[in-house]
């Protein structure tokens, strides 16, 4: 109930100014969504949602139709990961950047600048915090600047928020807890599902990775409580 | 109104070119001689007189020794440019008077007929038009009635164009080698605006420019930059000939350039309100060329996903190439991985069958809760065969890892986000 009146009062900001879902239920009812035309933050540690969140995103606007870039700082895009939870690899413009953040920031920039993309997302998320908080305000205001009357969302994924008052919604992701299934809950489904690699042997002790209890709490523009949901497709 | 250039013999292709910058009805009469449809040229020329002057210094620019003539008709602006020097003008009406004192030759009678007109002392134009029209046919048939009329500058032939090969290709011979790029893309930038000028007088674009430099050296440089939708923007051609070559430079100075253009049917694009936003084609192209030259070639385009359950088997297509393909595999997959590339060396202690303990680069602690082993295998019938042993772990401090076992040794895959 909280944080659906937390989304009003976060729509009631942004009044006139166009979002994006980003896929995940909960976050849109607590947020309303990415705005366009703003630099959005979402930080975390690893293994806090922060890439399902990214992905879900993504998912939502190629399927419609929509055009998105993804800088990659690190290689870390998983493909497979991607197409899974309905991301349209042929409507992606994927740069990576191998590690150099720099070369990032450029093609973040490069993209902006051309525009027509539905979601600009630059993945900082395993770059050294110390690497990403070298990058100047300039560039953050100069990327902010590219990125307003636009209808773009850009998305910036990193360890620790580091755009301060250029970004127009931060959102901080924590973990809660790996959910694990217990010893043989799944393996009738396993066994019998199509997608099971073909020469997988499943041990009868074993029990699986089932999800990520999750946490997306609103920094920016107003400290809140946001959503709780699991990282599970 | 018809203007006709005859130039000295060999420089046909010239000539030829040089009519088609004034018109897209051009008519070669003979290996030496254009005509062209010269009406509506006197709204961009002016009067006869200048659009014949007009057509006399480009061909001086063109290096053609040529004389050019205009007239109300066809034939007459042929046979005036043959046969006089310089420029000619003959107006409407005094054709008769003009063309003759021509000698009768720049007719082209057969050999027979020839012998005939000599024999009856018929040598200018102004002796055969002076003969009665009736004797005459009686005489020669409607081969020498043609004639006649061609003597008189009464000829009514139609134009009939020659219908250019598309082929979009334009060359420079440098006076001396150039070692930079800079001054380089000034020749190609005036190559573009010809190439540019040709394709738009035909209502074409293109979607493939290939560009060959000749070297000091002897060897040759090629590129091709093929574009997703035909495009007509010389500055967009001459920044992505930039970016193409900046990434790719010649290995010596360049002596000679050679450009051509696919010619191909312009992009008709209808907007509308509802449909989605993507990038403008000409501008992703540009946008894509700094982005390969900023990260490299092979890091920039859209991923497909490979027909294997090899584990993070992808490949990498231009922008726009990509196939939608669905892995079979994709619909059991439930964890988001951060893929780590290449896969990172760990050390793993195990106990009791599994791992207790993981030390890579940048990913330790003690094992929480594991998942596994998750055998794997494929393409053993292949030189290139996998197996692994892959394993979901969560570390003490909260993060979860995909760790594998493959011949005995350990990675970290990736980590789950």
């Amino acid at each position: 109930m909280a944080a659906v009146a937390l989304g009003r009062d976060f729509e009631f900001k942004v009044a006139g100014q166009e979002v994006c879902p980003t896929g995940v239920a909960q976050v849109d009812a607590a947020v309303g969504g990415l705005p366009q035309g703003c630099l959005t933050e979402l930080y975390g540690p690893a293994s806090s949602g922060r890439t399902s969140l990214m992905l879900a995103a993504m998912a939502q606007s190629t399927s419609r139709e929509n055009v998105c870039a993804l800088v990659d700082a690190s290689d870390a895009f998983d493909p497979a990961s991607a197409a899974a939870v309905g991301v349209r690899l042929e409507r992606l413009l994927w740069v990576r950047c191998g590690g150099n953040a720099e070369h990032a920031l450029k093609a973040a920039d490069l993209l902006v600048q051309g525009g027509g993309f539905g979601l600009v997302v630059m993945d900082l998320a395993d770059t050294p915090v110390i690497t990403a908080r070298r990058i100047s305000m300039t560039s953050w205001f100069r990327l902010r600047r590219a990125v307003e009357h636009t209808p773009t969302v850009l998305l910036v994924v990193e360890q620790q928020p580091h755009a301060k008052t250029c970004a127009s919604l931060t959102l901080e992701m924590r973990r809660e807890r790996a959910v694990w299934s217990a010893a043989g809950d799944e393996l009738h489904s396993l066994k019998s599902g199509a997608g099971c690699p073909a020469q997988a042997a499943i041990l009868p002790h074993n029990r699986l990775l089932r999800g990520i209890r999750v946490h997306a709490d609103r920094r920016k523009p107003v400290p809140a409580i946001a959503a709780s949901f699991e990282s599970r497709w | 109104m018809f203007a006709a250039i005859h130039a000295t013999p060999g420089d046909s292709e010239k000539l030829l070119r040089l009519a088609q910058e004034f018109s897209p009805l051009v008519e070669q009469t003979a290996a030496d001689t254009v005509a062209l449809d010269a009406d509506g040229l006197e709204r961009i020329h002016g009067l006869p007189q200048q659009i014949a002057a007009v057509l006399a210094r480009r061909a001086v620019e063109r290096g053609l020794q040529a004389s050019a003539a205009i007239a109300a008709n066809l034939d007459t602006a042929v046979h005036a440019a043959r046969g006089f020097a310089g420029v000619s003008v003959i107006p409407y009406g005094d054709e008769a008077k003009y063309l003759g004192s021509l000698p009768l030759t720049l007719l082209g009678p057969t050999p027979e007929m020839q012998e005939t007109l000599e024999r009856w002392g018929i040598r200018r134009f102004r002796d055969l038009a002076a003969l009665p029209e009736l004797g005459l046919a009686e005489r020669l048939g409607p081969e020498g009635l043609r004639l006649h009329k061609l003597a008189r500058g009464a000829g009514d032939r139609p134009l009939a164009p020659v219908r250019e090969p598309l082929h979009f290709e334009e060359e420079v011979e440098l006076e001396y080698p150039l070692e930079l790029l800079e001054p380089l893309m000034f020749v190609l930038a005036q190559l573009l605006n010809g190439l540019r000028a040709r394709l738009a007088s035909h209502g074409l674009a293109t979607n493939e420019l290939r560009l060959r430099l000749q070297l000091e050296n002897r060897g040759e440089h090629a590129r091709t930059l093929r574009f997703p939708v035909p495009m007509l923007d010389t500055k967009a051609f001459l920044k992505l000939l930039d970016l193409d070559l900046g990434a790719h430079p010649p290995p010596s100075p360049v002596v000679k350039v050679w450009l051509e253009a696919e010619p191909a049917k312009p992009r008709a694009a209808q907007t509308g309100l509802f449909i989605p936003i993507a990038p403008e084609p000409e501008k992703l192209e540009l946008t894509l060329a700094r982005l390969k030259a900023l990260v490299g070639e092979g890091s920039v385009g859209s991923p497909e996903l490979l027909d294997t359950h090899r584990p993070g088997a992808f490949a990498m297509r231009r922008y726009g190439d990509a196939e939608t393909r669905r892995r079979g595999d994709t619909a059991a997959r439930r964890q988001i991985l951060r893929a780590i590339r290449p896969a990172r060396a760990a050390r793993v202690q195990m106990a009791s069958g599994q791992p207790v303990h993981v030390h890579a680069d940048g990913v330790r602690g003690h094992v929480v809760g594991s998942a596994g082993p998750w055998r794997t295998s494929g393409d053993w019938w292949t030189h290139d065969p996998w197996a692994r042993d892959e394993w979901d772990i969560g570390l003490s401090d909260g993060a979860l890892y995909r760790i594998y076992c493959e011949q005995g040794r350990w990675f970290v895959d990736g980590c789950y986000d």
